[in-house]
């Protein structure tokens, strides 16, 4: 699983934050971080997170 | 259950089609949607920049192949004495289980106001954003009646694009009721940093201009020269078509710590109304996106026969000119604020308590905070002894940037 944000449309709304927290965090200056290529284990996370983001800024590839 | 149909198409709909094929139901799945678009997203539509296709705020389309897809279609009758629901075109569709998941509509300017003018509008849909845009080819001065989230965010982004922008408000600040008069003065401080003009404790009285609008009169005779009128008067729950179904319809759809509205009917997102939970008695209904996708796949679950209490962290962002505000849990003028920590640019972290009991927090530039520390809010609060509180039973908790973050633990 390949996980991409796109950066011009993140908005740091942090929902992604919430719902998958072993793959998308902030740093110390509020930036997102993410795990680009985290475990199956945590597809159904990272779906919600992509879901629930209000501006469409998370693309899951297969890659 | 061989036959579920959902009623709505928007992302508590799409959250529930992908939730019940994840649970590996079989059967087949029914949506029907009075927009004619596929399921999008809202936030974006009234943020900067202005979104300017259906294409930019679709959301997942995997869920196209998962389910049949009505659109353009309205429900108007539930008879659920016969598992049967009733369509605009006087169609009958039968279901074994319902999922009601309608939202709200925009509430109106009364039609003696406006009197059908086009350049009266609001903003639900893409349909009013098309609208939106076309009007704001052709105007400078806009008024904006109401400055909750919708009309503060919409106040914020059309000043970017360099129009005049007054913002009038019935309440003496802006965003008072969601976020508490500490916060609501710095959003009302951050609107006059950016040049729109407020008008607190004021409303429209008066429309003026005989072939299109040209200016708006207040209640205490101030007129406004405008080209366009904007109203963000807060929302409805689309119950119109449940009247004489025999659900509890209480500012939207009544359901238990489940989701359940009645046996084989669930509801989710901004229509659903759920058991508050403290103090015991009290309900609430969020309208935000992220709970719409969290509700639309727990009631599935429900529905499948997998009732669990819904336990969800309420978490919400606002952008309005410089400031992104971040909250979780409860907010508004009913709680006390407590500033934890205070830094340069305005950044600030805060707590909501109620009756010395922590319910939420909010930020402006310490998010990480809230994602880390305050990530568990609610439901830590819940487990808490129950309080005796001054709120009355039966009131509604502030909603907005407040709403629920947990029910019950029985
Ligand atoms: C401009 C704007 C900005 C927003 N910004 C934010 C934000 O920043 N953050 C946030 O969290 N939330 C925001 N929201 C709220 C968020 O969009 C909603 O919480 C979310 O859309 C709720 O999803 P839903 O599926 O419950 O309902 P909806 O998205 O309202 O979908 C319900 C659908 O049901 C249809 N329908 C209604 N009646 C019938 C019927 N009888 N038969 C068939 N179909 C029917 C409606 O036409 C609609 O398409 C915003 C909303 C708006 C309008
Ligand atoms: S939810 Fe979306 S906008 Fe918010 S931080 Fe995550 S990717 Fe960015």
């Amino acid at each position: 699983m390949h996980v991409t944000v796109d950066r011009g449309r993140c908005d740091i709304h942090a929902q992604c934050v919430f719902e998958a927290p072993a793959v998308f965090q902030l740093d110390d200056d509020d930036e997102l971080v993410y795990d680009e290529r985290p475990e199956a284990v945590h597809r159904p996370a990272v779906e919600r997170a992509a879901t629930s983001c209000p501006v469409a800024a998370i693309r899951i590839s297969e890659r | 259950m061989r036959r579920v149909v959902i009623v709505g198409a928007g992302p508590a709909a799409m959250s529930a089609v992908a939730e019940l094929r994840r649970q590996d139901y079989q059967g087949s799945i029914l949506v029907i949607g009075a927009e004619p678009h596929m399921p999008y997203r809202r936030p974006p539509l009234s943020k900067h920049p202005l979104p300017t296709s259906h294409a930019q705020l679709a959301l997942d389309q995997a869920g196209r192949a998962e389910a049949t897809w009505l659109l353009g279609r309205s429900a108007h009758h539930l008879d659920r004495q016969n598992r049967v629901l009733l369509l605009d075109g006087g169609d009958e569709i039968p279901y074994d289980g319902l999922i009601i998941a309608t939202g709200v509509r925009a509430r109106r300017l009364p039609g003696r106001l406006h009197q059908g003018r086009p350049e009266v509008m609001t903003l639900r849909g893409f349909g009013d954003l098309a609208r939106l845009h076309g009007r704001l080819q052709r105007v400078t001065r806009v008024v904006i009646l109401g400055a909750g989230f919708l009309g503060s965010e919409l106040a914020a982004t059309i000043r970017r694009l360099g129009c005049s922008v007054d913002l009038v408000e019935r309440d003496r600040l802006p965003l008072l009721g969601p976020l508490g008069p500490v916060l609501a003065q710095r959003i009302a401080d951050e609107h006059r940093r950016h040049d729109v003009r407020l008008h607190l404790g004021r409303t429209v009285d008066r429309l003026h201009g005989t072939d299109r609008l040209d200016a708006v009169r207040l209640d205490d005779g101030t007129t406004l020269p405008a080209d366009l009128l904007i109203t963000a008067l807060g929302s409805i729950p689309e119950t119109g078509w449940l009247a004489g179904s025999g659900l509890v319809l209480d500012d939207g759809v009544r359901v238990d710590n489940t989701g359940r509205a009645a046996p084989g009917i669930v509801a989710a997102g901004d229509v659903a109304r759920w058991p508050h939970p403290w103090p015991a008695g009290e309900s609430v209904r969020a309208e935000h996106h992220d709970e719409a996708v969290a509700q639309g796949a727990h009631v599935a679950r429900t529905l499948l026969g997998d009732p669990a209490p819904y336990a969800h962290t309420l978490a919400f962002s606002t952008h309005i000119h410089d400031m992104r505000l971040h909250s979780v849990g409860f907010t508004g003028k009913n709680y006390r604020l407590h500033v934890v920590k205070e830094g340069p640019g305005g950044r600030m972290l805060a707590e909501y308590r109620h009756a010395g009991r922590l319910v939420g927090a909010i930020t402006h530039g310490y998010i990480r905070d809230l994602t880390t520390t305050y990530r568990d809010l609610p439901a830590r609060s819940c487990h808490e002894p129950s309080a005796t509180s001054p709120v009355h039973a039966g009131q509604r908790a502030a909603q907005g940037a407040g709403g629920r973050g947990c029910v019950e633990h029985a």
